[in-house]
């Protein structure tokens, strides 16, 4: 019923706008339309110079209200070099659009028309035109230059030495592999998958893999100035590793591998000191749209001091010795504390 | 025909418009042969134009509420809207919307907006419309295709509507619907068979496409009028005709996607799928690429994004030169730009895959050709700005919206720059940011050409004005509201604030902006009922307008206003005019006049452009 009330208020409203539109339209026709044309144009030039200047200081606000909540310093080497050319591109940009912006709404109001103003007759001026397709190829070709030499870098081969850990995405959250002591990640075979007792279908024939470490929390533990490889891949949709703290981003495909490195600049503690935020946490945030959970699939980033690292992974079991008394299928309904998968996981883990 | 002014009294009039030169779909209570003809399965160009125009427009109010609904979960996630369960029933249960239907709701309104409004209803209407009358000629190459297109675009429509209300929902993979999400039962709701019908209306909108843009392009190359060279073409032609050409030689790439899809969902196939488990059991899929979806879908995807703008430069070209009184600035430069943009649309779709893990080299050459790209835009955009200099400017509503229409292409275009460097795009993909760009340059900027079209031809399409108050008010809260919503949006970009998000409140990086969306949000309702006052004056105008008494209310040069007030099947009555001069001759005619139509010889001693 209030549905249908406001449907009708809304009809209403219409109703008395047009009328007084439409009253309007009359009123031109009896005071002589050219008088009133040459009135409206003058007062929508005046409209959109003020629309210019409200919108500059919309844009002056808008940076002051939102500049506070934007991320704080780049937490990785390759951010940094990210950052600096964001500002190199933003300041370019930005020159062009307050120019050719203000040039237009400069140019409405000087060029409205008026009683004697004419028009000026040009249609085309060659030199004006190769200047206006070679200065922005310029500027184009110094971003490019900068742009390809920070993606050749970042997306160069890991360096010798770097920290090998594997990230699974799945419908809603990330599984986090490292290589255990033999520093291999061992095979995998997604025909192996099984939720309960092996959640990326570890290959157990394969020495390497008997020593892997599964940490099914969604917590990436890294070290700080240790470069670190992420290898990336998914088991069922496309999800995407998204890093924002770290200005990075790589997709994680069924069926491919993808990879992505970095190093970390500061430990998370470290970070919650420059922020001067207690709760801050590197978030890990899926950025490839992967159903209804989508929103919810969060991991977090925990970059530590190197001894803080060896002390957490050395009380990390290895998966297979979780894996290797295979437990009975448990009956529908026999173990209710262990509903959901994961919870699952971590208590075979913990035998 | 009753007096009162109501929108139920325009509903009403669809049934007994014979008399006012409108047509619509659902006004087929009439079955004498005669209203049938001219109004339904109609062979003329204009009256198909004025169906998808139509059917634009409807589809358009479905799509923008969707916004508002998927708006008011980001913008208020604690609250409850109780109206909502009115229209959603079961989605939004008690007010609240689901987050499967969130994401439906995300995917219909781009797959809505990007092609059966910005596409169907805007190159539709106005290739249709304005090719013959500007060129020359009495209708189509075919008329019967032309007819068949808008057909097979309104049954790819019912199909797309009905998936609205199938039990598991529609699609809910993104407009871009990408496998295995898209391709799996058991990834989502939205992946049953609502997929399927999206997938065959998608597949029907693709022949409608290719029905209409063969008959465009053949219109344009072959049957101009005598001394219509491809020269003296209006800007609106030579935009439309590369239009078409995207349409032709990319939509065909997108169904061969399409098809592969559905080989996958339902016959066995493995074109997208690999080494998948998901519900609880490994698939038997083995050796297909998630990627190749990609790579083809975005063959189409990026033309795409010309195919939505292209319409909108022509016209805004052509609008912005008729109310400056002056000559386009560098016509041919303005042609030259165009084919460049065409032909480099097809070399640059990549630029949308730089973080599925391709090869770093392969980026390195997109990043270098998506650059370069920005180049004939910045002509245009240069070109624009020089066309308004110390022209003789009349600022009525369809000239306010070209001039929008640059402002938001410019300010949208910008950031394009940022998103094409790869380097870049690395932290920005997928993010607010992103959002933000093409929202402005190819939903708000193309929807400002589509609305200067609308305004500036519609005293030819039904022989009265619209109302100028109501357009002046559209045009402001529109283009302020346009750049409120999405000028922040830049700023969750750059703090990585990922898109397709249904709640962000867990989120340690994210939260910070719950005001900012919540903000966002409140523009949103009052933009799309700035819109509805727009679609009000629009039905309003085409009964109730003031009346247009000249032939040629706004001083045009081209052919479409030689044509009779309202002009029957065949455009013109007699001969076709014969074409002497290029279409911007924005100069004293001897007369009195500032300008001389295109039919008007040459004088002697004159020289030709």
């Amino acid at each position: 019923m209030s549905g249908l009330i406001v449907t009708a208020l809304v009809i209403l409203v219409f109703i008395v706008i047009y009328q007084i539109a439409k009253a309007s339209e009359l009123a031109t026709i009896i005071r002589g339309e050219e008088n009133v044309k040459s009135q409206t144009n003058r007062l929508m030039a005046w409209l959109m110079v003020a629309f210019f200047v409200l919108g500059m200081i919309g844009i002056w606000k808008c940076h002051e209200a939102l500049i506070g909540k934007m991320l704080p310093e780049s937490a990785s080497v390759q951010g940094d070099h990210y950052d600096s050319m964001l500002i190199v591109t933003l300041i370019l940009t930005g020159f062009v659009f307050f120019v050719t912006q203000a040039l237009l709404f400069w140019f409405i109001f000087r060029y409205q028309q008026t009683e004697h103003s004419k028009a000026f007759f040009y249609s085309h001026n060659n030199k004006l035109e190769v200047l206006w397709t070679t200065v922005p190829a310029l500027a184009l070709v110094v971003l490019v230059v900068i742009g390809l030499r920070n993606w050749f870098n970042v997306t160069d081969k890991a360096p010798e030495g770097s920290m090998l850990v594997q990230v699974m995405g799945k419908q809603f959250n990330w599984l986090i592999r490292y290589p255990g002591a033999d520093g291999i990640l061992g095979k995998t075979d997604f025909r192996l998958m099984d939720d309960a007792t092996n959640v990326m279908g570890l290959d157990t024939n394969d020495i390497a893999a008997k020593d892997d470490i599964i940490v099914q929390n969604g917590e990436l533990h890294i070290v700080k100035q240790h470069n670190v490889q992420l290898v990336i891949n998914s088991r069922d949709v496309i999800h995407d590793v998204g890093l924002p703290h770290f200005r990075m981003k790589m997709d994680a495909v069924p069926g491919i591998t993808t990879t992505m490195w970095f190093t970390p600049k500061f430990t998370t503690d470290e970070m919650k000191n420059k922020t001067g935020n207690p709760d801050f946490v590197y978030e890990i945030s899926c950025d490839q749209m992967c159903g209804k959970g989508h929103y919810s699939m969060r991991g977090t980033v925990i970059v530590q001091t190197e001894n803080e690292f060896k002390e957490w992974l050395s009380k990390q079991p290895a998966y297979y010795t979780g894996m290797l008394p295979a437990p009975p299928a448990a009956p529908a309904g026999a173990a209710p504390a262990t509903a959901d998968t994961t919870g699952a996981g971590a208590v075979t883990m913990a035998h | 025909m009753s007096n009162e002014a109501t929108t139920l009294h325009a509903h009403d009039a669809h049934a007994h418009m014979d008399s006012h030169g409108h047509a619509h779909a659902h006004g087929h209570e009439h079955h004498e042969q005669h209203f049938i003809t001219k109004w339904i399965f109609s062979q003329d160009h204009k009256v198909i134009a004025k169906q998808y125009l139509i059917s634009g427009i409807i589809w358009a109010i479905i799509g923008a509420l969707f916004s508002v609904f998927f708006r008011l979960q980001l913008g208020f996630p604690d609250s409850t809207f109780p109206i909502m369960e009115k229209f959603l029933g079961h989605w939004a249960q008690g007010g609240k919307l689901t987050p499967e239907f969130y994401y439906a709701l995300v995917t219909m309104h781009g797959t809505i907006l990007v092609f059966f409004v910005l596409t169907a209803g805007l190159s539709g209407t106005f290739s249709n419309f304005l090719i013959p009358l500007q060129i020359g000629a009495r209708d189509m190459a075919s008329p019967f295709m032309n007819m068949l297109s808008y057909w097979f675009f309104f049954i790819s429509s019912v199909i797309m509507f009905a998936s609205l209300f199938v039990q598991t929902g529609p699609a809910a993979g993104g407009w871009t619907t990408y496998p295995p999400l898209s391709a799996l039962k058991e990834a989502s709701l939205g992946s049953g068979l609502g997929m399927d019908l999206w997938l065959i209306s998608m597949a029907l909108f693709v022949v409608s496409q290719l029905l209409a843009g063969l008959n465009y392009i053949t219109t344009i190359l072959n049957m101009r009028t005598k001394g219509m060279k491809m020269t003296r073409l209006p800007l609106t032609i030579w935009a439309l005709f590369f239009t078409a050409v995207l349409g032709v030689l990319s939509f065909p790439v997108l169904l061969s996607g399409f098809v592969l899809l559905i080989f996958d969902r339902h016959f066995g196939t493995s074109f997208y799928l690999s080494e998948i488990f998901i519900g609880g059991k490994a698939l038997s899929h083995i050796g297909g690429s998630a990627v190749l979806y990609q790579h083809l879908f975005w063959f189409l995807g990026h033309p795409e994004v010309y195919i939505v703008m292209l319409p909108g430069m022509g016209m805004a070209s052509e609008i912005l030169s008729t109310n400056s009184r002056k000559p386009i600035f560098g016509y041919l430069a303005m042609i030259i730009s165009l084919t460049g943009i065409t032909v480099l649309a097809f070399v640059v779709w990549a630029h949308h895959m730089f973080v599925t893990g391709m090869s770093p080299f392969l980026g390195g050459i997109f990043v270098l050709l998506t650059l370069l790209i920005a180049i004939p835009s910045a002509i245009k955009v240069f070109n624009w700005l020089t066309t308004i200099w110390k022209g003789n400017i009349r600022l009525n509503v369809p000239m306010l919206f070209a001039l929008g229409f640059v402002s938001l292409f410019i300010s949208g275009g910008l950031t394009g720059i940022f998103l094409g460097n790869s380097a870049l795009d690395l932290h920005l993909h997928d993010t607010y940011f992103v959002i933000a760009h093409f929202h402005l340059v190819m939903g708000v900027s193309a929807f400002f050409g589509m609305f200067a079209g609308i305004y500036h031809w519609f005293p030819k399409m039904f022989g009265r004005f619209m109302n100028n108050t109501l357009g002046y008010i559209h045009f402001f809260v529109t283009l302020g509201g346009a750049y409120l919503i999405f000028w922040p949006m830049h700023y969750e970009g750059f703090a990585g604030m990922p898109r397709r998000y249904y709640d962000y409140s867990a989120w340690e990086s994210f939260k910070q902006f719950s005001t900012l969306n919540h903000f966002i949000s409140t523009v949103v309702i009052i933009v799309f009922f700035a819109q509805l006052l727009f679609v009000f004056n629009f039905f309003m105008s085409i009964f109730k307008g003031r009346k247009v008494t000249s032939l040629n209310p706004w001083g045009s040069t081209t052919l479409e206003w030689t044509t009779p007030l309202h002009p029957g099947h065949g455009n013109w009555e007699g001969e076709i005019p014969t074409v002497y001069r290029w279409p911007y001759d924005f100069k004293e005619d001897g007369n009195g006049n500032d300008f001389i139509p295109q039919t008007v010889p040459l004088r002697d001693g004159e020289e030709e452009h």
